[in-house]
């Protein structure tokens, strides 16, 4: 591929593959059964001019590749308040990742419905919540991979034999022991967020095993929050949870060479610290979906809002989802229903990505450990972290509602 | 003696051996960041500034420093941030960490592959870059623009050397 036999753009993109491989001080590379691309969201002209190089010089992708979110709702235009200087090179740059022979699926939580690899699978994921769920929940194989290489791999087909792709880098190294934590706070998704955050601050790059935990409190959408965070506040790739994830029931891991407990104050500090507005500002918007809603998330959402008044008109509820699930939660009637209550949906993009919010919006809860880590910088808006049912009912409100004995 | 820049010199203080993980050639003064920093959200895209209010180092300037840090944090956009700072001449002039950290080298290689960029990113031992940190005139959590320049030269067999420089007033004059 090097010598440009295959091509100048496969050329270009091997050696940035290899150049990788030193990097990573690799002895070989190895091949990789699909990619999810997250240089599709536009952060500069190098990014366009990188992507647009690899069409000029007639790349292709050789597995199947997925796009993360970009910075535009195809689907519903009008809802993006991007200025036409960065729109354009947005659209041109989604354009030019569809060209390389990317699917357009625009979703940073592929593993939802698109896209499952399986134990023990070698993927080159990009973008960090899917990095994280496709090691830890799935056990397949992605290293951390950032933009450019994310498609370089998937147009060679090749990643460096390197970090989490090797068996013995995968090891628990650090138990978590969480059995000092309530099945109330571990029955919310924010709690998991919480959790994820404490986590991410303490591994540095050691390879967390939670342990203490009965496995019917978890599920994926609580696995996603929990790794979203944890990849937020701290870099974290890899999880393993004793008992339930694929990797930690094959080989039977219980305990690791180090420890900390976890307590339930640990996980109420991170909320607090995601909490930046003052008790007594208003709410103006409540932001879910990041990571991208998925099918069980319309669900638990349909529940709630089933048995309460609409939301307040002072109060924009939006969700962000991929095209995929939105389809699959209007069939089950999900979507209607908060729409009907005044949710707001969006696709193929996310609401701390690119301006969504109304100048007017600027005091907002979310459940998501993400969005509360990160929007407070993207857009500069104060952030009420709490579970979805805090949310519910002070989007119903208007105002921010606590229920306390969600976080004992 | 009196005089504009002649009463100090120039001193290499410190040379230390490194690993290259992008070779290049770059100095200017060093910035060590006492925590690891997502460049995305984290550093403006546009004027190198660190913004993320989490970060003890916000309001610094990236522009023409030598980077050191022990490894990026946080998102996967990283890498475009770095390659966007560079194109723009707001990114570092060089990178110094002490993990093999793929986002900062992929957006210097990207760089390179577009723009001809030389910014070398060097590993160093975690002693060795506690060495340079500590050798810094202003301790180790104050970006020093002032006295302190470091040099980084990583060349492509591997070998990488970091060198730094202070400026101290010239002794014995009266």
């Amino acid at each position: 591929m090097l010598d440009g036999r295959l091509g100048p753009g496969t050329a270009m993109a091997m050696r940035m593959v290899v150049a990788l491989a030193k990097v990573l001080d690799a002895d070989r590379l190895i091949p990789v059964h699909n990619a999810h691309i997250d240089s599709c969201l536009y952060h500069g002209q190098a990014g366009l001019d990188f992507a647009q190089k690899l069409v000029d010089l007639g790349a292709r992708v050789a597995v199947p590749t997925t796009l993360n979110v970009s910075s535009l709702d195809l689907m519903h235009p009008g809802l993006i308040r991007l200025p036409p200087e960065e729109a354009v090179p947005a659209r041109a740059l989604m354009d030019a990742y569809r060209a390389l022979g990317a699917r357009a699926t625009w979703t940073c939580a592929p593993y939802q419905t698109l896209e499952r690899p399986t134990l023990g699978e070698d993927i080159a994921w990009a973008e960090s919540n899917a990095i994280v769920f496709a090691n830890s929940v799935l056990g397949a194989r992605t290293e951390r991979y950032g933009d450019f290489i994310d498609i370089c791999a998937a147009i060679t087909g090749r990643v460096p034999h390197a970090g989490l792709h090797l068996s013995e880098l995968r090891v628990p190294t650090l138990e978590i022991d969480c059995s000092e934590l309530s099945p109330q706070l571990l029955g919310h998704e924010a709690g998991w967020a919480a959790l994820g955050g404490v986590i991410g601050r303490i591994a540095g790059s050691r390879i967390p095993l939670l342990t203490g935990i009965d496995p019917a409190l978890i599920d994926e959408d609580k696995l996603k929050a929990f790794g979203a965070t944890a990849a937020s506040s701290g870099g974290l790739a890899l999880f393993h949870v004793a008992g339930f994830t694929p990797e930690a029931r094959a080989a039977g891991w219980n305990s690791a060479p180090e420890r900390e407990i976890i307590t339930a104050a640990m996980v109420r500090g991170i909320r607090d610290e995601l909490t930046t507005a003052g008790p007594s500002d208003a709410l103006d918007t409540v932001a879910l979906g990041t990571p991208h809603f998925s099918l069980s998330e319309f669900g638990k959402l349909a529940a709630l809002v089933g048995v309460q008044p609409s939301f307040a008109k002072s109060c924009t509820v939006w969700i962000s989802t991929s095209r995929e699930v939105l389809g699959q939660a209007k069939e089950a009637g999900q979507a209607q229903l908060a729409q009907a209550r005044g949710a707001r949906i969006v696709v193929d993009t996310c609401t701390y990505v690119t301006p969504i919010l109304g100048p007017e919006e600027r005091s907002v809860m979310t459940p998501s450990g993400k969005w509360a880590w990160y929007a407070p910088m993207n857009l500069g808006v104060e952030v009420i972290f709490g579970t979805l049912e805090e949310c519910v009912a002070s989007a119903v409100a208007g105002k921010v509602v606590r229920h306390d004995w969600q976080w004992e | 003696m009196t005089g504009n820049g002649s009463d100090s010199v120039t001193a290499n203080v410190l040379e230390i051996e490194g690993v290259t993980l992008c070779p290049g050639e770059g100095s200017g003064p060093p910035l060590f960041l006492a925590q690891p920093l997502s460049f995305w959200g984290g550093a403006d895209r546009s004027t190198g500034m660190i913004i993320d209010t989490h970060h003890p180092q916000h309001g610094a300037l990236l522009g023409g420093t030598v980077l050191m840090m022990d490894a990026s944090r946080g998102s996967s956009s990283s890498s475009s941030v770095l390659a966007e700072q560079l194109r723009a001449g707001v990114g570092p002039a060089a990178i110094v960490l002490t993990a093999r950290d793929a986002i900062v080298a992929l957006g210097v290689l990207a760089a390179t592959e577009l723009y001809g960029n030389t910014t070398p990113v060097v590993l160093l031992s975690a002693m060795d870059a506690a060495i340079l940190r500590n050798s810094l005139p202003h301790g180790p959590e104050v970006p020093s623009p002032g006295p302190a320049r470091v040099t980084v030269t990583a060349h492509a067999d591997g070998s990488a050397v970091v060198v730094l420089q202070l400026q101290t007033p010239r002794q014995g004059q009266s």
